[in-house]
């Protein structure tokens, strides 16, 4: 532990062992999400609230059904951007939600540094995580897309990474560069300049704007969504000709390494960026990223709220095999689960 | 009663006379709002102390945003002037993007009425196109006749190079009291920087705010450097940002254009590696820039190739400014940081650091007869008295703007203003405000 953690707000806070550790970690969520009744008391009495100025399903479901499965009691303050327009400034409702009573904020919001200022304005009274902020970082994707690569294949060292799409707009393409670099792999950026940062320097990447010249060299090929309203800004001619080029095809599939993984933080245009047969693929492991967000999610709020670990990773230096060797708190069986379950 | 007035002296005591035509131990004697005396030894009804200070001609800003008319929750003509004084300006021009804008006769006499009583002289600039929308000459001819001298949409560039054009030609036949007129411009090309809130490179790639790149700025200072040069008219490049722009500028001026320039402080001072801590108070149009930009300006700024050193002081509620980064708006407290800022940063022999803060502003904006002029006897007594030597730290909540968005918070200066002295009248007594 480099440092001690009260918020998950960017992956370069996490040094390997952090991440090591958190991984860890996971693999006992995962194994409590397995359980019959995947329900355990962990973080019961703990306040988590949802602050979500951008639509998001996934992530917010995936976080919900986190907190759910520790026990956490949950609260949504979904508010558009427009609000914002309405008066009320960040700041004064950050306020508003930490005066009835929270212990972490989950925050979500279209600007890079949102999390950052919420932080700073609850003086670090109240744990933030970052679920997405701007083009900036997606903390919690990038650790869901390691514990999926150390699924499928044991390590995420010494891989050859590469991330395809558009780079320039993507917070899980900042985040998995720092992740994927830190714990060893290789990351290839693949993109055409218009989708990549404007500038590259101090980036531990390789970058290529042709798909098919690295391909073939590929453990993990990373796929990020194309969204449509890049055509209007003159970054892509069409989206025909962003899939001619950077699609993974069901011809580029054949050029892959037989143990190579296909992955994608969803939501997916199928036939954009990833073809509908290459989506469906037994490679393709983008149901597992969903699957291991929720016990990502779980370690990671664990880690910041839960009892033993005062703020986390926070008062001492967190130890992960004496947290993974103590038990973890009996399911709580709730009669009417046992009713639905006869 | 303010000190000096019908017939009682007062005498700066002690201090050391620096101007334009030099650097000597004198005491100054003022009354009824003119320096009736310089020299040894001397004496009046009343005294300011000035020992171990330098007395030189109040400092005159080419770039304020005072918010009023319009947004006075943000700064108001008067808290701004006591801004102003508290920083040693006794000349501040206000820029026009105010709500309405300062596009015609009703609001320039608003403007000047309201800054009449305050402790520092405003004089407003006008809007180029009526609204700052860029799309219609504004009654520049109706609003020189007023005394504005100079003309900018500030806040934007005029984009239509056409329009500009015009506008070049028509400002060069405006002479008022004997005088033309100066259009500025804020260069940026609002296409190519537009999205951006932040300078375009290694650190919005990082952060992942968008940027825009110093292109934008230069685009802009290269047509009007080629405007200038087709109509003749004369034009002060606001704001300067980049390398690029400065080096552009320089060779300009080399060619014999009639072009002026000034830059902020905060763009020798900070850089947008400021920006990774996500506060607001950091943003800023022309956003800061690099190191090799900082490093440029100040070189620019040592070799005389900058005119003035402006503000661009921007209040901004803090309301406005607890937003996200790309939601908050642009802009930066300056006036009572300035002085102290170029004292502290630039090692510029002071008569230089002075010149660009006072005299070279005076000159620019017409204003040398009343401001930045000699500490001599008949000149009004616009002066300001600096205590070199003391160091202060920025508290933003002792600010006397109405906003508290200065970059500076806890920042340590070396340099600061002890009195202030507005026709005659002390504004500013060992760095407090009298009214």
């Amino acid at each position: 532990m480099a440092a001690p953690h009260q918020h998950l707000l960017s992956i370069a806070d996490l040094d390997v062992d952090d991440l090591d550790q958190l991984l860890r970690l996971t693999d006992a969520f995962a194994e409590v999400s397995r359980r019959q009744i995947p329900k355990v008391p962990a973080l019961r009495g703990k306040n988590v609230v949802w602050l979500f100025y951008e639509d998001s399903t996934r992530t917010r479901l995936s976080f919900e059904q986190a907190a759910k499965r520790l026990s956490a009691d949950t609260m949504t303050f979904s508010v558009s951007s427009s609000s914002v327009k309405k008066g009320e400034s960040l700041r004064d409702t950050v306020l508003t939600i930490e005066a009835m009573g929270v212990d972490a904020i989950v925050v979500r919001h279209g600007s890079a540094g949102v999390p950052w200022q919420v932080a700073r304005w609850l003086d670090d009274r109240v744990s933030v995580v970052n679920a997405g902020d701007g083009w900036h970082e997606h903390p919690t994707q990038a650790l869901l897309d390691c514990y999926t690569i150390r699924e499928h294949r044991g390590q995420v060292a010494g891989l050859r990474i590469g991330i395809v799409g558009d780079i320039k707009h993507s917070r899980v393409a900042r985040s998995d560069v720092l992740a994927f670099t830190a714990l060893g792999a290789e990351v290839t950026l693949v993109a055409p300049p218009t989708l990549l940062p404007p500038n590259l320097d101090g980036w531990p990447v390789r970058v290529s704007h042709d798909l098919d010249s690295v391909l073939g060299d590929l453990d993990v090929v990373y796929l990020l969504r194309m969204q449509r309203e890049r055509m209007t800004e003159h970054l892509v001619p069409s989206l025909r000709e962003y899939t001619t080029r950077y699609g993974l095809t069901q011809r580029r599939v054949g050029a892959l390494r037989d143990d190579a993984i296909v992955m994608h933080p969803g939501p997916m245009n199928r036939g954009v960026e990833i073809s509908a047969e290459v989506a469906d693929l037994p490679r393709s492991v983008i149901i597992d990223q969903v699957r291991n967000g929720v016990a990502v999610r779980m370690a990671v709020l664990y880690l910041l709220l839960g009892s033993g670990v005062d703020r986390v990773l926070g008062a001492a230096p967190l130890d992960a095999d004496a947290l993974l060797a103590a038990p973890l708190p009996e399911p709580a069986v709730e009669p009417e689960i046992e009713g639905a379950m006869q | 009663m303010p000190a000096g007035a019908s017939g009682s002296t007062m005498v700066i005591k002690g201090g050391r006379v620096v101007d334009a035509t030099g650097d000597r131990t004198a005491d100054v004697v003022v009354a009824d709002g003119v320096i009736v005396a310089v020299g040894p030894d001397l004496s009046g009804d009343r005294t300011l102390d000035a020992s171990g200070c330098v007395v030189a001609p109040g400092l005159v800003d080419l770039h304020s945003h005072l918010r009023q008319p319009g947004q006075e929750e943000a700064e108001t003509i008067e808290t701004g002037a006591r801004a102003a004084a508290l920083g040693g300006y006794t000349c501040i021009l206000a820029m026009p993007n105010t709500v309405p804008a300062v596009d015609h006769a009703g609001i320039v006499r608003e403007v000047l009425e309201l800054g009449r009583a305050v402790p520092c002289d405003v004089l407003t600039s006008g809007a180029i196109t009526v609204g700052r929308a860029g799309e219609q000459l504004a009654p520049l001819g109706e609003m020189a006749a007023l005394g504005v001298r100079f003309f900018t949409d500030d806040g934007a560039g005029v984009a239509d190079a056409r329009l500009m054009r015009r506008a070049m030609e028509y400002a060069g036949g405006l002479v008022h009291e004997g005088r033309g007129v100066v259009l500025a411009q804020h260069c940026e090309d609002p296409v190519l920087a537009s999205g951006g809130h932040m300078h375009e490179g290694v650190w919005s790639s990082k952060l992942g705010i968008p940027g825009q790149p110093a292109e934008a700025e230069e685009l802009m200072v290269m047509r009007d450097l080629a405007l200038a040069r087709l109509t003749g008219t004369r034009v002060h490049f606001q704001h300067l940002s980049t390398a690029g722009s400065v080096a552009m500028v320089a060779a300009a001026r080399e060619a014999g254009l009639p072009i002026t320039c000034e830059v902020t402080t905060h763009h020798f001072t900070l850089t947008d590696a400021a920006c990774a801590s996500y506060d607001p108070v950091f943003k800023v149009n022309p956003p800061l820039r690099t190191d090799a930009d900082v490093a440029a300006v100040r070189q620019a700024l040592a070799d005389g190739s900058i005119d003035c050193i402006a503000t661009d002081h921007a209040p901004h509620t803090q309301e406005a400014k607890e937003a996200a980064f790309d939601e908050a708006p642009p802009g930066m407290l300056g006036l009572e940081t300035a002085l102290a800022l170029t004292l502290t940063e630039l090692d510029l022999p002071l008569a230089e650091a002075l010149a660009l803060l006072s005299w070279r502003p005076a000159e620019v904006l017409g204003v040398e007869a009343t401001h930045g002029g000699p500490v001599a006897p008949g000149r009004p007594a616009n002066l300001v008295v600096i205590d070199p030597d003391r160091r202060w730290v920025v508290d933003p909540a002792a600010s006397a703007s109405r906003s508290r968005n200065t970059p500076y918070a806890g920042r340590e200066l070396e340099g600061k203003v002890r009195h202030t002295i507005l026709h005659g009248e002390p504004v500013v007594i060992d760095g407090e405000a009298q009214r």
